[in-house]
């Protein structure tokens, strides 16, 4: 398999994601498409580092993950936070900070 | 059409069916179910590219911890019989879903074309497989710095999610 067929797959993948963040409004699923997008990325570093014959895509898939799963406990520990306070996790009705 | 080629159709039309259900689904832990799926798909995808640790730490991390993660807080909220509601409308997500489409043929030409006068293409597919001496021997000595840098964003991750938790109970008590 070519490295062009990896990359369009991960193209799809990381639009989907776009879609999920742009139609749904549950903060959960939100951040689910994050990690949707992330994975997408990560597909394109392990396709490009297999390319190239060499480890250095792997390694930033790596530091990938460290954040991703960093920024999942925090922001599960922001909603949960704001749950408790709102009662609802729906972005259009957490709408305190806008002007 | 070779084994790889079979494989390659299979795990991407199963990740791209399992994303699709995780934005499509109403009630979010059936999306959290599907994004599994997804993540499991990926991981097949990650042996067929040779990067057999990144596989299993994908299973691991992702499809276990994060996971996990994920369904516990849905089911603490209980958000079941929130999320009914929680939809734009009709023609705003066709706006988006148009928008989505533009980004995808974008991602999809770059895809296609634009590495072709780069080293990426030129560069003969290699038939090894990057074992797990190769990434740590790379993460330990030339990506040493980042490496610590990544402890130090754990550190910070673990402190704010103690203090997020832990100013609750104190406003409630």
């Amino acid at each position: 398999m070519s490295l062009e067929y990896y990359l369009v797959l991960s193209a799809l993948l990381f639009t989907t994601g776009v879609i999920g963040v742009l139609i749904r409004r549950n903060a959960i699923i939100i951040f689910m498409c994050i990690e949707l997008m992330l994975n997408a990325a990560n597909l394109a570093f392990v396709a490009i580092s297999r390319s190239l014959g060499e480890a250095t895509g792997q390694v930033f898939v790596f530091f990938v993950m460290t954040v991703a799963a960093a920024e999942v406990a925090i922001g599960l520990a922001i909603i949960v936070s704001v749950f408790k306070h709102r009662q609802t996790i729906n972005v259009d009705e957490v709408n305190s900070l806008k002007g | 059409m070779n084994a790889e080629q079979i494989l390659f159709i299979l795990f991407g039309a199963v990740s791209l069916i399992g994303a699709i259900a995780v934005i499509s689904f109403r009630h979010p832990i059936y999306s959290a179910l599907s994004l599994i799926v997804t993540f499991f798909a990926q991981a097949g995808l990650f042996v067929l590219l040779g990067a057999h640790f990144v596989a299993a730490v994908q299973v691991i991390v992702y499809a276990g911890a994060i996971m996990v993660l994920f369904l516990f807080v849905i089911m603490l909220l209980n958000l079941g019989t929130l999320s009914a509601k929680g939809a734009i409308g009709t023609k705003l997500k066709g706006f988006a879903i148009i928008l989505g489409i533009l980004l995808a043929a974008e991602g999809i030409y770059i895809a296609v074309n634009a590495l072709n006068d780069t080293a990426v293409a030129s560069a003969e597919p290699a038939a090894i497989t990057t074992t797990t001496y190769d990434i740590g021997e790379l993460l330990f000595s030339k990506y040493l710095l980042p490496f610590e840098v990544t402890s130090l964003i754990l550190l910070a991750a673990l402190i704010g999610v103690i203090v997020l938790v832990k100013r609750d109970s104190e406003v409630e008590n």
